[in-house]
């Protein structure tokens, strides 16, 4: 790891002021970044720590929704009741995106800033290109091992996927990330590669994520969280879902349905097609089947990771089922 | 790039210690090369073993991906801090009971998880207890004792 300066910031301006200086980047719970150091892919000249700011860390849940402060660490906000309670999928995410001792380090600010785990992206002195750390370099996945890399919103720069679990819980309940006094939707927060997967978040230099917002619906409430790897524990995901769902008072058709993918696409993946076509219609395993298959419209694989194509639609059936029979 | 170095305040085990390092060091290289308490482990060194597996504020940690920097001011736990006066901690005793290892190197982070595991409450079954010892790889395999020792340690600390 090459060496760097340290820093520790005492208000969130001075640390936004700090870390928009040329090399210079925001350290919260380390689980990504320092990796990524020893690694050699982040070579930062100035790290600006934030975990010692303080009232960042508050999580407020109401009837309105979810606040929940950027330095809140990814254990207490799976363990925090209310969140439990009024956001199954989201603490369920949390608790199955990491170890233990990795959820008690990583901050929900810096877990939206965690970057992908393509091989090829991790290992820049066997594999000198790649588009995502060089631009213009060229991509080693494509035509490598891609048994672990995206199927959904790919592009010929790029095709590594994004690996997290929190924030597909949190595409999927639209909810918000504030950037100070900026609000940006999770959807947008992120985005494809295109001609450019070495940018893959919209917050510009001299922000800083300061908390996420997330809506409070009964779709949230009645949500879960499916996340199926190779194995059981601490892996991740081959393929996951984030589901929440609302019925009439009937107890049977579909009023509200959120539907999004982790494990197959280049970035947290709303299935905004399965929620429409099931919308309305009443829960059936055979229409909830056949309408699953739509969130992997348009997948395109690269060989070893064509398994995904078949076993996302499965997980995304399975997690709305499972919901059902809570009903 | 020049060397600098700064001064980095370390309370280990209830003992303050004042080092001067790079920003750079680790937590766990802080541990094992300068103040020479070796019974926290490096395995991967990229947070996916748990071999280095110490408590910061009573809280289970990395010590691999913690910059010894960024410890300032906390309280840090290793497996050497473990015992009081002489007597092994219930789960350093529960895994030698156990035998739960073979090679012993992933042990000492096994067992700081596991105190953790056991303070957590998360040590109510054996699923549970595997679950939430999952950080913590084992290449010898020695995973059956080892959910036996947290088991027996968990009743132990309860009762």
């Amino acid at each position: 790891m090459r060496d760097f300066s340290y820093l520790r910031a005492t208000s969130v301006d001075a640390a936004r002021e700090a870390a928009a200086l040329p090399g210079a980047m925001l350290l919260a719970g380390g689980t990504t970044l320092i990796d990524l150091a020893k690694c050699g892919v982040t070579e930062p000249d100035t790290l600006v720590d934030i975990t010692h700011l303080t009232g960042l860390d508050r999580i407020e849940v109401n009837e309105r929704g979810a606040t929940i402060g950027a330095l809140a660490r990814m254990g207490h906000v799976a363990d925090h009741a209310d969140i439990k309670s009024r956001f199954p999928a989201v603490s369920e995410a949390l608790w199955q995106a990491a170890s233990a001792q990795i959820r008690n380090m990583a901050t929900m600010g810096g877990n939206l800033m965690q970057r992908t785990r393509c091989p090829y992206f991790r290992d820049p002195s066997n594999f000198p290109a790649c588009n995502k750390r060089q631009p213009g370099s060229g991509c080693s996945a494509i035509g490598g091992v891609t048994r672990g890399h995206a199927v959904l919103g790919t592009s010929e720069a790029c095709i590594a996927m994004y690996p997290g679990d929190l924030a597909v819980a949190l595409v999927a309940f639209d909810a918000v990330v504030h950037l100070g006094e900026r609000r940006v939707s999770v959807d947008d927060f992120f985005l494809l590669p295109g001609t450019t997967p070495d940018r893959e978040h919209a917050i510009e230099l001299g922000e800083m994520i300061t908390a996420i917002e997330i809506p409070g619906t009964a779709a949230a409430r009645r949500s879960t969280y499916l996340k199926i790897r190779d194995r059981q524990s601490y892996e991740f995901a081959a393929a996951s879902a984030a589901v929440g769902i609302e019925f009439e008072a009937d107890g049977r058709t579909i009023r509200d349905l959120r539907v999004a993918l982790g494990g197959v696409a280049t970035k947290p993946w709303r299935a905004r097609a399965v929620e429409d076509a099931l919308k309305g219609k009443v829960l059936e395993p055979e229409t909830v089947r056949a309408a699953s298959l739509l969130a992997v419209e348009g997948a395109v694989d690269h060989g070893a990771n064509h398994y995904k194509i078949e076993l996302a639609p499965r997980v995304v059936a399975r997690a709305i089922l499972k919901l059902g029979e809570t009903a | 790039m020049t060397k600098t170095t700064i001064p980095i305040h370390l309370d280990i085990n209830g003992q303050h210690h004042e080092l001067q390092l790079e920003p750079r060091v680790t937590l766990l290289d802080a541990l094992r090369d300068r103040l020479a308490p070796t019974g926290t482990k490096k395995g991967c060194d990229h947070g996916q073993c748990g071999a280095c597996t110490v408590h910061v504020d009573g809280e289970r940690v990395l010590a691999c991906l913690t910059l010894a920097a960024q410890a300032q001011g906390r309280a840090i736990t290793t497996i050497e801090g473990l015992a009081r006066e002489g007597e092994l901690h219930p789960v350093q005793a529960a895994f030698l009971e156990q035998d739960a290892f073979q090679c012993g190197y992933c042990t000492s982070g096994q067992i700081m998880s596991a105190v953790a595991c056991i303070r957590e409450g998360h040590a109510g079954s054996d699923d549970e207890i595997r679950e939430y010892m999952a950080g913590n790889l084992c290449r010898c395999g020695a995973y059956p004792h080892i959910v036996a020792a947290v088991r027996q340690a968990a009743l132990e600390v309860a009762s």
